[in-house]
């Protein structure tokens, strides 16, 4: 059988990756350049019993996957930079009600309307700080659409781990380049399942009282637990609470459940990083190029290695610090300004030796982009 | 059931004003959902934020008290994921119809089966008495100490044109009317919008010289006459009270389930298509004994 192979975009295969988790309802609005999510989704969740549905806005969309989520069911919702903004406000609902979800953003040209059909990296930072208040968050990304197809299981699984939304990190290049995929055999890649309550009818039910583990077992709106929810700082019955420790308490929670776990999260991929003196960090499409150069490199014997990030929060500070620890430099190459590599200056040993070889003009970023300025840190000339 | 069986009196007493309409309005609900014998695990409400919004969180179904104007957002996510259920929306008249008025005008689009209750107190309560959409002109608000200059709306136009399949209106003084519309709204299949005014006698009432809360509640029942009654006749200024549609139209949820009727079917037909061609080339590749 070869069925299971396929040529697609990298939108089709974050699709293919969350029917495979189990995704059962998705609510868009159309926006360049993730539309094929929402097109692709429209024909293949009816077929499996699953519910697709074009919200009026970005908004809306957000809104739809939070109240679909509470009856049971894995959900997401794709989207692009100016969407993306409109989201923030019911991400930061889903941070602070604590309901697992799924949100794509397949990055383009910004600040603004920006550059829709071309390529960026910019929303690193509002992927992390997006909306109000302090919170934690996860973002994963993919630089290939295997990875994107795994990413993408990944992150319903950690949605349902975690009880909080995670964000999908693509750039236009990989949502729209075609590549191989192969879809795994089911049970291959293992799923995470909603944790439901063991607690019984007719006793009091606690949904905002963490488990000694940390998680917090959900009931289906629907289901004999009637409780509530709300954006509101809130008690161990959901109900609102002004109270400050209440309040420090929860925040707290909140935090610690995704930044005391960084490592269970931290995702890379190591490309000829053994006894690496040059470093490159990427992630997205501007890994490939990046993977390519030290390839070369490595042919011609220079010892020049990737560590590919696939989860960029939380940030894996120790892992990068760790792998970084004997560079000669270490270069951070993306598409924006430096955001990754801020986060890098501030982990590693020593932040002097932490270069930015980036591309802000939304064209993918070329090998030979990255040597020229590898050549100038070597100092062999442009 | 008593009314007290329906409310989390861990949560009591409420945090609305003396003589504010919503307690009313929440009394009438309470009684309309005990009358038609729902089963409580079988509601949803879902709710904005202001004071309005309050309200899901005082009531013992599953509450779902949400964000500035997206309660209706919010329950198209429940309602599609799990059509069985039963969706009350309650909503202010800033949250229904200005920051959530896009929402407003797509759910009754959609005709999806809920029931939008719009607690109309012509005024931003919460934050202390701002101007709303449906405050009208020549009104005092904190943010129009020299009155205001913006038109407002009418709420059931707005819907009928929209596309609801129920529109209806009453006040929070005629309570027993309020308990009969609630029940056909939440009955009526498709997307119910009733309107309800409400008295804000801190706030709005204070401001525009409207008296205390009875004479509020005495105001509503002096403006508004029945929809075929000869007062309305008599005197058209009056605002109509009643129930001005209730027709039966295709709903969301419903039509949903036939695509996806429609959609497993032709999956299912692509897996025959697929399931044959294996078989022809089974068949082409083994020799026939």
């Amino acid at each position: 059988m070869t069925d299971n192979i396929k040529f697609v975009q990298g939108n089709e295969a974050c699709v293919e990756g969350a029917l495979y988790a189990g995704i059962d309802f998705y609510a868009g609005y159309p926006i360049t350049p993730s539309t094929e999510v929402a097109e692709l989704l429209s024909k293949r969740l009816p077929e499996k019993g699953g519910k697709f549905i074009q919200m009026e806005d970005e908004i809306a969309s957000m809104c739809a996957i939070i109240g679909a989520s509470l009856t049971g069911h894995k959900v997401m919702t794709a989207t692009s930079g100016p969407g993306f903004s409109l989201k923030q406000e019911a991400l930061g609902y889903a941070c602070m009600a604590e309901i697992p979800c799924v949100i794509v953003n397949v990055q383009r040209g910004g600040p603004s309307t920006g550059n829709p059909t071309h390529v960026s990296q910019g929303d690193i930072n509002q992927a992390r700080w997006g909306t109000h208040g302090d919170h934690a968050i996860i973002a994963l990304t993919a630089s290939n659409h295997q990875d994107v197809f795994e990413v993408t299981v990944d992150a319903f699984n950690l949605a349902e781990t975690y009880r909080t939304p995670v964000i999908l990190l693509f750039d236009e290049v990989v949502g729209h380049m075609r590549e191989k995929l192969v879809i795994p055999e089911k049970g291959e890649i293992p799923l995470v399942d909603r944790l439901r309550t063991s607690v019984r009818k007719g006793v009091d039910y606690h949904p905002y009282l963490p488990r000694e583990d940390g998680r917090l077992p959900m009931s289906d709106f629907g289901g004999e637990h009637r409780y509530n929810v709300t954006g509101l700082f809130h008690d161990m019955w959901g109900f609102p609470s002004n109270n400050h420790q209440v309040v420090r308490e929860l925040l707290h929670h909140l935090v610690d459940k995704i930044e005391n776990n960084v490592h269970s999260i931290t995702r890379y991929k190591e490309h000829y990083l053994e006894g690496a003196e040059y470093i490159l960090i990427s992630y997205g499409s501007s890994a490939r190029s990046a993977i390519h150069m030290a390839k070369n490199r490595r042919e011609r014997g220079e010892k020049v290695g990737v560590l590919e990030l696939q989860s960029i929060w939380p940030f894996p500070e120790a892992m990068v610090r760790e792998k970084c620890a004997g560079a000669k430099a270490v270069i951070v190459v993306e598409m924006n300004m430096g955001q990754v590599m801020k986060e890098v200056k501030a982990c590693v040993d020593d932040s002097s030796k932490v270069f930015l070889a980036n591309r802000i003009d939304n064209k993918l970023i070329t090998p030979t982009n990255i040597k020229t300025l590898l050549r100038m840190i070597q100092g062999r000339g442009v | 059931m008593a009314i007290k069986d329906y409310i989390r009196q861990r949560y009591f007493p409420q945090m609305w004003c003396p003589g504010c309409g919503h307690g009313i309005i929440l009394n009438a609900l309470l009684r309309a959902v005990d009358e038609m014998g729902l089963d409580k695990n079988n509601i949803v409400m879902t709710s904005g934020i202001g004071c309005s919004a309050r309200i899901s969180g005082y009531v013992d179904f599953h509450s779902l008290h949400t964000l500035h104007g997206r309660a209706l957002a919010f329950a198209t996510g429940v309602k599609l994921s799990k059509p069985e259920l039963t969706l009350l929306v309650p909503m202010g008249d800033g949250d229904a119809l200005a920051i959530g008025g896009n929402h407003f005008i797509h759910a009754a689009r959609r005709n999806i089966d809920m029931t939008a209750i719009v607690m109309n107190n012509r005024i931003y309560g919460m934050t202390g008495g701002q101007y709303s959409p449906l405050s009208g002109p020549g009104k005092k608000a904190t943010t129009a100490p020299y009155t205001t200059i913006d038109n407002d709306f009418d709420v059931v136009k707005l819907s009928i044109a929209a596309g609801a399949s129920f529109v209806a209106r009453s006040t929070a003084y005629h309570v027993l009317e309020c308990i009969d519309i609630l029940k056909k709204a939440i009955e009526h299949k498709g997307f119910s919008v009733v309107e309800i005014l409400s008295q804000c006698p801190t706030h709005y009432g204070r401001k525009n010289k409207e008296g205390d809360a009875s004479q509020m509640l005495e105001f509503q029942k002096n403006t508004t006459a029945k929809l075929g009654s000869k007062a309305l006749e008599q005197d058209p200024t009056l605002i109509p009270r009643g129930v001005f549609v209730d027709i039966d139209a295709p709903e969301y949820c419903q039509e949903y389930d036939r695509i996806v009727e429609r959609a497993m079917k032709g999956s299912q037909n692509q897996i025959h298509k697929f399931d044959k061609t294996l078989r022809d080339e089974a068949n082409q590749t083994c020799p026939k004994p």
